[in-house]
């Protein structure tokens, strides 16, 4: 056989994926195994996600998010939104993110909280440590943006510390009576408990000296001036006190993150879960259809009238699904019925504990993660 | 902190203090997307150290410059997550109101509605028999 020299010029130029009957893209197959995890009866398959950027090349398709793929695809979806609870939809990212701001969100992002609690008298059933430590975990509604964090070396000024004190009494021949978050009472001058200064050297003019240096009242500040600093919930019972007991306390809360304590985590929880997509591989009819309708406790299905008599069972609700997999117990219905969730779809919940509004908890759990690049990128130039 | 050759800067491991999973992840995912990049992966050496170590192999770029792109590139995803969730966030609040006042608005034009069948009902003498 005689190779011409247009037979060689065929040959260099030659490209597979140029022939009108090769398919570009993924295969079918593979585009839902790179797409979507699928919940089989004993485990799921396909969770692995393909990151590597050329996982797919002898497909002929690239695998690396361009930024510009992903400033066209990426989408966030507001289902509501409010105070202290929030859902939104984030879709067209890797769970890498959506991990990530999870993450910073229950152990990063700073919140307020008790730190320090002066007990002057405590007679009340629940001893010291467990009371500061139910203290602790008041959640606190004070924007932690306004404060700086106290490091060793500082002393507690108004800038870093919040003062309430809590003084309450269960009078004689009463019945018991319960302390409430209520019953803290802020003090935005500081402490009011002395230091001993051990002796008295101290003359009369001086200010005497408390376990907080404010140099002006926080009411002051034009932030705290019309909306004191109270706890998020007034009904929080801290303890309960018989005839004749009393607690008199300060306690100092302070910035912090959740890494440190998870009393200063500003969520509740944060969660996420990928969007639950529920196919029917064949037609479900009669029997089936009412026994599937019958069987999902999450109502995801529904029934539709074909026709003379006949009925069909149809994916009402997706997005109900728990993946509880009570569809795919028999046999049968497990080879009509196949679980999948989407890779890049994501149904974030966070839940506020009363500082910040959910939706800013979220951004600034955002900013957290770019300071993180900033300062690595700073670290290695 | 890189630990890596004087001869070939494009194999690589840095330390990344003070971080963990969170951001360790995220780049690592960012590093493999990169076409430049062979292997990245990361590691935690201890749970009581509070460090990452982060392994970069390239194609014959430097590893550092790869990882700061990554970064950089990282960063500014995060940047367009914040515009697109603000962005989301200040519709919904839009739309909120707006359903907020329409709910009122009909509710309102309802109670009227009965008040007045009311006024009507009683300015109609009816007699009872
Ligand atoms: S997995 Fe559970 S909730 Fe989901 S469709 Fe099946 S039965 Fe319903």
């Amino acid at each position: 056989m005689v190779v011409t020299e247009e037979d060689k010029i065929f040959a260099k130029n030659f490209n597979i994926n140029d022939l009108p009957d090769v398919p570009a893209g993924l295969p079918p197959h593979l585009k839902v195994k790179q797409n979507r995890v699928v919940s089989k009866k004993d485990a799921p398959v396909d969770t692995a996600n393909a990151i590597y950027s050329g996982s797919h090349v002898f497909s002929g398709v690239d695998n690396s998010v361009k930024l510009g793929n992903f400033y066209e695809d990426f989408k966030v979806d507001v289902i509501s939104c409010t105070e202290t609870d929030m859902e939104f939809d984030m879709i067209g990212i890797d769970a890498a993110f959506a991990n990530a701001f999870r993450r910073i969100l229950i152990s990063e992002v700073p919140s307020m909280a008790i730190e320090k609690v002066l007990i002057a008298n405590n007679t009340s059933l629940i001893i010291d440590e467990v009371l500061a430590h139910r203290m602790g975990l008041i959640p606190i509604a004070a924007d932690p943006r306004l404060f700086e964090y106290l490091t060793e070396n500082d002393v507690p000024n108004e800038k870093n510390t919040i003062v309430f004190k809590l003084h309450v009494e269960c009078p004689k021949r009463q019945s018991r009576l319960q302390v409430l978050t209520k019953d803290l009472e802020w003090l935005p001058n500081g402490s009011e408990f002395l230091k001993e200064t051990g002796g008295s050297t101290s003359t009369s003019t001086t200010k005497p000296k408390t376990y907080t240096s404010f140099s002006c009242s926080q009411d002051s500040l034009p932030e705290f001036a019309d909306n004191p600093i109270t706890p998020s919930y007034l009904d929080i019972l801290i303890a309960k006190l018989s005839p004749g007991q009393e607690i008199e306390l300060e306690a100092h809360a302070v910035k912090g993150i959740g890494k440190t304590h998870a009393k200063w985590s500003p969520v509740g929880t944060a969660w996420y879960r990928m969007l639950p997509e529920v196919v029917l591989l064949k037609e479900v009819v009669d029997e089936n259809a009412e026994r599937l309708v019958k069987v999902c406790p999450m109502n995801v299905f529904d029934i539709e009238d074909m026709g003379n008599g006949r009925k069909r069972a149809t994916v009402a609700q997706p997005r109900n699904c728990t993946l509880c997999k009570e569809c795919i117990r028999d046999n049968d219905l497990a080879d009509l019925v196949e679980l999948r969730s989407v890779k890049n779809h994501f149904i974030f919940k966070i839940e506020s504990t009363g500082s910040l509004p959910p939706d800013v908890l979220f951004t600034e759990a955002v900013k957290i993660l770019e300071d993180k690049c900033e300062r690595v990128i700073a670290d290695l130039s | 902190m890189e630990h890596g050759s004087f001869t070939n800067d494009s194999h690589a491991s840095f330390t990344l203090a003070e971080e963990d999973h969170t951001l360790a992840n995220a780049v690592r995912f960012m590093l493999n997307q990169d076409p430049r990049v062979t292997l990245a992966g990361y590691s935690i050496p201890h749970p009581s150290l509070e460090c990452v170590n982060v392994r970069v192999q390239t194609t014959g770029d430097p590893a550092r410059e790869v990882l700061k792109d990554a970064c950089q590139e990282l960063m500014l995803m995060n940047r367009h997550v914040r515009s697109v969730f603000d962005k989301a966030v200040s519709e919904f609040m839009v739309e909120y109101a707006r359903l907020k006042a329409e709910k009122e608005k009909k509710k309102k034009a309802e109670e009227e509605e009965l008040q007045k069948q009311r006024e009507l009902l009683d300015s109609m003498d009816i007699e009872s028999n």
